[in-house]
């Protein structure tokens, strides 16, 4: 399903029009809001890379390229509908107003994730492949359960969207989620970025069929999108979180897009894969694309320079509050590890206190040095 | 005056799970067979036709999509009980218990609770195919983030699955399937005691016995064995194997000098290596023998002609007993 031509040209195909009444419903601040983001995303990526380098992250995880599919689809879910993401979806987390400092907080190794899910409505990212799948199902089932879906009242009812790369969906709990989706009717969406590469290994080492059909046989219809086309995955994910939460059951969609950086800047792509690869899917880029549709539609310099200087704010803000994050307190440690009074875990505490009191006491935050001193090894 | 009934151990947390259900509409059960069937030992008969299939029914025969799912429905807020069939299937679920129930707490510096129980038959002496007989509780109490518990009567299963249901954190409740259709008396009224101690089932003053699970009734034969030999064994139910209520243990072993812990698990890496550690660090100068330990053996499970021989009996505590009094 492709709305926006590599050109930039808008066209509906005719099988696809009830996809199309999405996009009729969008005014030129939607259009403008989709460019902003993306493009906000990817300095923001950019940006983050460069940290890393620097020995500012132990580890960066880029999605450009992706732009399109997680801007596209993230502004497709509802306000009030649940996101279980993988590890890159940083372009789907502003969209529902994740703070961007606390996914760096995660790889710089601040803590493990950092966000509140229940405020967000964006869940923690899932770094085990596929096992969000489940969660984003049972999570679905219990809206079942708790009637609120299909009754037609639109602040009654909500979906859950999953997404995931084509490599988790070789993982069994894929598959294991699309068959209890698919038997308890759940309003969810499985959102699939099939970016071709998981790490060194080519789709078509996880699939020997379009992944939009892999849910068929589990009784999850699916439909392809063309994951560069933020028109298009907006419409597509639009209308089938809107059938999900009127109860009409889950769908697969898999957006077709390109990893044009490496999987984390602990990866070398230029290892396995060529460069004119790259550049056909450059030639396809996103970002380019909705440019040139915007300016056919009359939007003029003015809006690109504004975007363009903020981004540059954004980079240096991120820069600034990136150097002023805290180094976490030793006993950030023991926290939460149980909601209820654990034994093991006070006398474990209450000893590293003692002991790093019997050396001076602990205080991470007064060498000046922000430097995790070590390099990314994951 | 007490409101007691006579109960068998698959019985109690049947009425458990019942009453729990009818408190808190959030309590859902759910796993392979536990709907019109009622389980395949019958521990949740008769909760479908009073609650309906909203709050219990058949998930697909798929582990890890059961515990997976009971993680996202308790985002949602529910409480969910889940039942892995035999202990032996539970494998598949491992990632999702180990990796995700046990450490989404900490992960969301709190923003969730996991108020999930797993319910797990376990153990041996049943006669049952391979696969059908083990003791997985070493894996799940070496987890941070999940508790691990095990009943041993019909009082205890009653009211521990209540406690269970109602706890805060993940809970992995291992039933003594062998012991299910042990008869005890259970009283309605009142919780013996918090869910995470260890209870004193036997007093005596020469050997204590730490144990758990199906091997408490074992421990108390040979208790009376001993006795009939002028041999005074105090028999501690541990009850919780995460956290361990190690003080009630070093209580016991500072007036009897001798410890004795056993399970059927093998005793490598297991339950009664962390139990013989700890106690010999907190009761070195209270001693008078090192602390034994007696368990099945560190190879798989084996078939069920040979279970007799695996399975840790009287006669072998004995033997254990005969060994920590000869220093």
């Amino acid at each position: 399903m492709q709305l926006l031509s590599v050109d930039g040209d808008f066209s509906v195909p005719k099988e696809h029009a009830g996809y199309a009444e999405f996009v009729r419903d969008l005014r030129e601040a939607d259009f403008l809001k989709f460019y902003r983001d993306m493009a906000r995303i990817r300095r923001f990526d950019n940006e983050a890379t460069a940290l890393q380098r620097q020995g500012q992250m132990g580890l960066w995880v880029p999605a450009i390229g992706q732009e399109a599919a997680q801007i596209g689809s993230g502004y497709g879910v509802g306000p009030n509908d649940h996101i279980f993401p993988s590890y890159r979806e940083h372009g789907v987390a502003i969209t529902h107003g994740v703070d961007l400092m606390s996914i760096v907080k995660m790889f710089r190794g601040v803590n493990h994730g950092g966000w509140n899910p229940n405020e967000t409505r964006f869940h923690l990212y899932a770094i085990v492949l596929g096992t969000q799948a489940l969660h984003a199902t049972g999570y679905a089932m219990g809206l079942n359960f708790e009637g609120r879906v299909g009754t037609g009242i639109p602040e009654n009812d909500l979906a859950v969207i999953t997404y995931f790369g084509d490599g988790a969906t070789a993982e069994g709990d894929i598959s294991e989620a699309f068959l209890f989706a698919a038997t308890h009717k759940t309003p969810q969406v499985f959102f699939c970025q099939n970016n071709q590469w998981a790490i060194s290994s080519p789709v078509g080492t996880q699939t020997t069929v379009p992944l939009f059909k892999r849910g068929e046989g589990f009784g999850v219809p699916g439909v392809r999108v063309d994951g560069n086309d933020v028109l298009a995955c907006y419409a597509v994910t639009k209308k089938h979180m809107d059938d999900a939460r009127a109860g009409l059951g889950p769908t697969l969609v898999e957006a077709l897009t390109y990893r044009i950086g490496a999987h984390t800047t602990s990866d070398d792509p230029s290892k396995y894969r060529d460069a004119d690869e790259v550049a056909h899917w450059q030639a396809k880029d996103p970002i380019s694309r909705f440019e040139k549709f915007l300016r056919k539609q009359g939007v003029g310099q003015d809006f690109f320079d504004e975007v363009e200087q903020a981004g540059n704010d954004l980079a240096a803000e991120l820069r600034e509050a990136t150097f002023a994050l805290k180094e976490p307190a030793l006993e950030d440690m023991f926290d939460h590890v149980y909601s209820e009074p654990h034994p093991l875990i006070e006398e474990q505490r209450a000893w590293l206190l003692g002991y790093e009191e019997s050396l001076g006491g602990h205080n991470p935050n007064n060498d000046g040095d922000n430097s995790l001193g070590y390099g990314g090894t994951a | 005056m007490s409101n007691s009934v006579e109960l068998a151990i698959a019985k109690a947390i049947n009425a458990g799970m019942r009453k729990s259900m009818q408190e808190d509409e959030k309590v859902l059960v759910f796993g392979e067979d536990v709907a019109q069937l009622g389980g395949v030992f019958r521990v949740t008969e008769g909760l479908l036709d009073e609650f309906g299939d909203k709050r219990i029914f058949n998930s697909p025969i798929a582990e890890s999509g059961i515990v997976g799912t009971a993680i996202g429905l308790a985002m949602r807020g529910f409480r969910p009980v889940a039942e892995i069939q035999f202990d032996g299937f539970i494998y598949p679920a491992f990632n999702q218990i180990v990796s995700q129930l046990a450490k989404l707490t900490n992960r969301s510096e709190g923003s969730f609770q996991m108020p999930v129980v797993i319910r797990v038959p376990y153990g041996g002496g049943i006669g049952a195919v391979e696969h059908h007989s083990e003791s997985p509780e070493a894996y799940f109490a070496h987890t941070a983030g999940l508790r691990v518990v095990s009943p041993s009567n019909a009082n205890d299963a009653y009211w521990m699955i209540q406690q269970a249901i109602q706890s805060k954190d993940p809970v992995m409740f291992f039933e003594p399937k062998r012991r299910y259709w042990q008869k005890g008396m259970v009283n309605l009224d009142q919780a013996p005691q918090p869910l995470h101690s260890a209870a004193t089932l036997r007093q005596g003053k020469d050997v204590t016995i730490a144990t758990y699970g199906p091997m408490v009734v074992t421990a108390l034969q040979a208790a009376e064995l001993a006795a009939s030999e002028g041999i005074n064994i105090e028999v501690i139910d541990m009850r919780s194997m995460s956290p361990i209520d190690f003080g009630h243990i070093v209580e016991s072993v500072k007036r009897t000098g001798r410890l004795i812990v056993t399970h059927e698990a093998g005793t490598f890496v297991s339950i009664s290596s962390e139990v013989a550690a700890k106690i010999a660090e907190l009761c070195f100068y209270h001693l008078e023998a090192p602390v034994i330990r007696v368990g099945g053996f560190d190879v798989p499970y084996p078939a069920a002609k040979l279970e007799e021989l695996y399975l840790p009996d009287a006669d072998r505590l004995m033997e254990a007993v005969d060994r920590v009094l000869a220093y």
